[in-house]
């Protein structure tokens, strides 16, 4: 055989074939367009804002503000300054949208456990919501519980009255107030005492199960600690609690807690528009929980309340929490939509308010983006951990 | 054994058994079907009443409703502002021609032994807009010139998703290419566009849009409102269309990208001819979904002064002539909407059941 010398490496590409070198080329081209972009954006930016009279930085923050926002969860008036607002704006974007997680996922569950109701009306039910709902924008159905639903309640003067405690009229649902006096520390302590408590037992409770199998009614007896230790305790220390009670004062009512109508149309609407998707989500998460787990829990003997609790809930969970996560995001971005009815939320506030007798549009803008980019990290984190804590232990 | 070739008996349809098993199985069940039953019928008689039984058809002028029923004729008598805005009458047929265009290349798709549908399909993925580009804003063939300020109502809803969607999906596709390529800065800046676009809340964006977008231009160029909108829209879409591509490249099975890298192909014969056309496929039924989300979505203009379909009714039911029209403004609007969203869903369910091809594990 011809013994030829054969070349063990290959003869290396040209070097504007060789994929190394294309991809530091293309990276060092995608940075300058990115840089020159940028750059041509801020260049544009400043000059325009020079132009205009507009001043750049965050001195604006400082100014007095000078408006009245009608509702604030900090303490605010017209002269304090811009950051405060800014403050107002995002406490009471972050209240909406906890009320409403809170809110859409107890409905959504409920909805969502109907979809697959043996009940065939209760089944077609949550159907025809869940296809209502889900249909319609979220806009209109803010529109219209705000503008239809809540502006034809009757004025202060007939309004609807519970009890003499609690009002609904055209300006909001006034609620009584409690007021802690002194001593309420004693009950506070109480509910710690019982909390601890209820923990231990449920500790003790499990480990007696695991040595001698008998099961221990911990949710009757954690109920009843629960109840009554903070009972016995707010009696001891003499019943410091007060009522701050809404009363109608000329037009309108004073005292009380307030829920302002836009709050509580973005609050139905919220909720209601997230727990459609919310049900969805459920049902297809306790679908996916194969017939043989429920099968073999009932071959065990368990009753269907424990096979619902120990079986089912725990796999359909994996499959729930990841799209639950975005619609939760989801809501929460939502809320924004508070700016169409003025209910005083970060965008309809610090965007909207603000920015325009500043004019720093820049500045208030990278802020709001930078608030909800912030909300949106944290709440995929919090349900990444929690993600974690219930997906799939594989050994 | 031989299998048994018999058919499962039949089971009657006996209305009383079916009751039994489907509404009264237990106590429980059928107090709660009492309890439900009831709820159900005493809402629904009313709610027919005043949406048909009671509600005022016929007539020309406020006076003529009724009272107790819905006024129709609210609706009717402004049904020209709330399809085309402020479109001046006699162009409105321009209008009129480019729902034709778009009914005659969407409503095959519906029909599955329509021929040639893919054609239809394509020409109102591609040819629909140049068309549009011309008939709409006039100007061009001796058309007079419409401006967009005047356009609104239904006509304007459908513009901004149909836009929408159709410029966000080659950036879309663009940018989750970048997302999945294997250069670090690349797929770094792709990752940040996406994840910051779709954590803000389209309202930030449409503000951005309408109030920072002037800022940015040089001197001298400026857009219009609704171009402004249009570019937030697309910007803010294309990274959620980012996301479905994604998932569909995902789904595609790495023997493809293997073989297409044996045939000795390049990177983008191999994506453009192997990769892509089938993950597109695959996505149909997401893209159609995020359509459907779009389309809600764009209700959100009229918050920086455009008049879609939702603000051309926000903006009447103000009108002293009409008294307490609210209710029958919302709930045309939400009738559009619905028949929209829902008869799209349920074709992209269809799709989904068939494009099933079994690739996804």
């Amino acid at each position: 055989m011809n013994k030829q010398a054969i070349d063990s490496k290959p003869a290396s590409p040209k070097p504007w074939y060789d994929p190394r070198v294309r991809s530091v080329f293309f990276q060092v081209v995608a940075i300058a367009l990115v840089f020159w972009g940028g750059w041509t954006l801020i260049d544009n930016t400043l000059s325009n804002m020079e132009s205009r009279g507009i001043s750049t930085g965050f001195g604006f923050l400082d100014e007095t503000a000078g408006f009245g926002i009608i509702m604030s969860m900090v303490p605010y008036d017209a002269t304090m300054s811009y950051g405060r607002t800014f403050w107002v704006g995002l406490t009471n974007t972050l209240l909406v949208s906890a009320m409403g997680i809170v809110a859409a996922t107890i409905i959504g569950f409920i909805i969502g456990v109907a979809r697959l109701s043996s009940n065939w009306l209760v089944a077609k039910l949550a159907l025809v919501y869940i296809e209502v709902i889900r249909n319609i924008p979220l806009l209109l159905q803010i529109f219209f519980w705000y503008f239809a639903v809540l502006s034809s309640l009757p004025s202060p003067r007939q309004s609807v009255d519970v009890a003499g405690a609690v009002f609904l009229n055209n300006r909001g649902l006034y609620v009584p107030e409690p007021l802690t006096q002194d001593g309420f520390g004693l009950v506070w302590a109480a509910i710690a005492v019982a909390i601890a408590a209820v923990t231990g037992l449920r500790i003790w409770a499990k480990k007696r199960q695991l040595a001698t199998g008998d099961i221990f009614p911990t949710f009757r007896v954690g109920l009843a600690i629960l109840i009554i230790v903070p009972a016995l305790g707010y009696l001891a220390a003499g019943s410091p609690l007060t009522w701050d009670m809404p009363e109608l004062k000329g037009f309108n009512f004073g005292g009380g807690i307030t829920i302002i109508p836009e709050l509580a149309a973005l609050w139905f609407a919220l909720s209601l528009y997230t727990a459609s998707f919310i049900a969805e989500i459920v049902r297809s998460g306790i679908l996916s929980v194969s017939k043989g787990q429920t099968e073999a829990a009932k071959a065990l003997g368990l009753p269907s309340g424990l096979t619902l609790r120990l079986v089912v809930i725990p796999q359909a969970m994996r499959v729930i929490i990841p799209p639950l996560t975005s619609q939760y995001l989801n809501l929460a971005k939502n809320s924004s939509l508070a700016t169409a009815i003025g209910y005083p939320d970060l965008v309809a506030v610090f965007m909207g308010t603000t920015l325009n007798q500043t004019g720093q549009a820049v500045e208030v803008v990278a802020i709001t983006m930078a608030v909800y980019l912030t909300i949106s990290l944290s709440i995929s984190l919090v349900m990444n951990i929690y993600n974690r804590a219930v997906a799939i232990k594989e050994r | 054994m031989a299998e048994s070739t018999m058919k499962p008996p039949k089971i009657a349809i006996d209305p009383v058994a079916w009751m039994r098993q489907n509404l009264f199985s237990s106590w429980y069940n059928s107090l709660l079907t009492v309890f439900v039953g009831y709820l159900v019928i005493t809402s629904a008689g009313p709610l027919f009443t005043w949406l048909f039984f009671e509600a005022t058809f016929l007539g020309d002028k406020p006076s003529d409703c009724s009272g107790t029923g819905a006024c129709w004729l609210f609706i009717s008598e402004r049904l020209n502002f709330f399809i085309y805005g402020f479109f001046p009458q006699e162009h409105q047929w321009r209008v009129d021609f480019m729902f034709g265009l778009m009914a005659l290349s969407f409503v095959p798709q519906f029909i599955e032994r329509f021929p040639g549908r893919k054609w239809f399909g394509l020409f109102g993925l591609t040819g629909l807009p140049v068309v549009g580009y011309f008939m709409i804003p006039g100007g061009w063939f001796g058309l007079e010139v419409v401006e967009s300020t005047k356009w609104g109502g239904l006509m304007l809803t459908l513009i901004l998703a149909y836009i929408g969607i159709i410029a966000s999906l080659p950036i879309g596709i663009l940018l989750a290419l970048g997302r999945r390529s294997e250069m670090p800065i690349i797929r770094g800046l792709c990752v940040v566009f996406i994840e910051v676009w779709r954590a803000v809340p389209l309202i930030t964006v449409l503000f951005m849009a309408s109030v920072m977008l002037p800022l940015f231009l040089p001197e001298g160029v400026n857009f219009e409102k609704l171009m402004r909108a249009l570019i937030g829209i697309t910007l803010w879409q294309s990274a959620y269309m980012a996301e479905v591509i994604r998932g569909g490249l995902q789904a595609i099975p790495r023997g493809q990208y293997e073989a297409a890298d044996a045939l000795g192909l390049g990177y983008w014969k191999k994506t453009g001819l192997i990769i892509l056309p089938q993950a597109l496929k695959m996505v149909i039924p997401g893209i159609v979904n995020t359509f459907i989300s779009l389309f809600k979505d764009t209700t959100l203009v009229l918050i920086i002064g455009l008049f879609d379909i939702l603000g051309t009714v926000q903006s009447t039911v103000t009108d002293p002539a009409w008294q307490n029209v609210a209710i029958e403004g919302y709930v045309f609007v939400a009738f559009c909407f619905w028949v929209f969203c829902f008869g799209i869903s349920r074709y992209s369910q269809n799709l989904e059941r068939k494009l099933d091809t079994g690739h996804k594990t």
